[in-house]
């Protein structure tokens, strides 16, 4: 399966990669914002988008309302990974069709619970 | 005299004071027009145009003392000393942050590297250190949110400190800048700076190549 990650800090993209490689999954692209993740999604088949918030010029959010808004990206389980942790943020998220929502600092046993409640046994 | 007799003479001495001024006025000029005001009133004083000479010269000396205490906060050196000086700091905080997670980052990679050789049950505990570091990693972009925050928090001041130089005239600024310079040596307070930050830091050559020239 191909995971998108999305994330404007570099070093964070290379942490979930490597998390996720000890998870099993190798097969990783990279985007460093909500556009070019749109782009990206668009014109490849992913199983699931792992993404932070806080981006610009699109954000995390805008780019969860652009895939739901997709007939064809709209079943993409969409986990979102962020600083951003006001019960606000996470009704807006859950709002706009969020899978699941991950606190930054995280650790790699809450990325595997949370992959495994989208995606089931992995 | 009549209520719209005042009216009309407040009226002409407004149009006087408008001809010399215009219709805006600086915050500098408000005490001149205050005194021409009174000026043209001289001679003509009621107890009612007392109390508000009163008022007014009052409210003058505030704004005196206002612009004086402004001019004593120095915004000329908020802005362009302290503010930019502050930004420069925490910028340096985060690339420095940034190369040093990069490091910890390609030293983890080597070490997952290596698993792949190692008995399954050393592979597993290295692998289970490998991940402890990729966690930990992860205040890097934590430290840089917030410190972006700040930066942003200071920007803030710094447009508004920029609003008050606009209101008050623009040589609270040179006032601010032109204290730069120390005029005296440093103290022992003054060459407590910290760290240098990178673009203006002296390296170990840099710092050989001074202590040679006492020689």
């Amino acid at each position: 399966m191909n995971v998108l990650i999305v994330d404007d800090y570099k070093t964070m993209l290379r942490i979930i990669r490597n998390l996720l490689k000890q998870l099993g999954f190798n097969n990783v692209d990279e985007a460093t914002d909500g556009a070019m993740a749109l782009q990206m999604l668009r014109v490849g088949t992913y199983g699931l988008v792992i993404s932070d918030w806080n981006m610009e010029p699109m954000t995390g959010l805008q780019l969860l309302r652009e895939v739901r808004a997709d007939p064809k990206l709209k079943p993409v389980p969409f986990i979102m990974v962020t600083a951003e942790s006001k019960s606000e943020n996470v009704i807006a998220a859950k709002e706009a069709g969020v899978s699941n929502y991950i606190v930054k600092p995280f650790n790699a046993e809450t990325l595997k619970n949370k992959m495994t409640s989208v995606l089931g046994d992995f | 005299m009549s209520g719209k007799g005042v009216d009309r003479d407040l009226e002409l001495r407004l149009e006087v004071i408008r001809r010399e001024h215009g219709d805006t006025v600086h915050v500098d000029q408000i005490g001149e027009v205050v005194r021409s005001l009174l000026d043209s009133i001289a001679g003509d004083i009621s107890a009612g145009d007392l109390r508000l000479y009163r008022e007014v010269e009052s409210l003058a000396q505030y704004i005196h003392a206002a612009r004086e205490e402004i001019a004593a906060l120095r915004p000329g050196d908020i802005k362009h000393r302290f503010i930019a000086s502050a930004t420069d700091e925490l910028d340096a905080i985060v690339g420095a942050t940034e190369a040093a997670t990069n490091e910890i980052m390609d030293a983890a990679e080597s070490l997952e590297s290596v698993t792949s050789s190692l008995e399954s049950e050393a592979a597993d505990k290295l692998a289970e250190i490998t991940t402890r570091i990729y966690e930990a990693c992860t205040f890097q972009d934590i430290t840089g949110q917030r410190i972006t925050k700040v930066v942003k928090a200071l920007k803030d001041i710094e447009d508004r400190v920029e609003g008050l130089v606009k209101m008050f005239g623009a040589e609270y600024e040179k006032e601010g800048a032109a204290k730069d310079k120390p005029e005296t040596p440093p103290s022992d307070q003054d060459l407590l700076n910290g760290p240098q930050l990178p673009a203006a830091a002296a390296n170990q050559a840099d710092i050989d190549a001074l202590l040679a020239s006492f020689d």
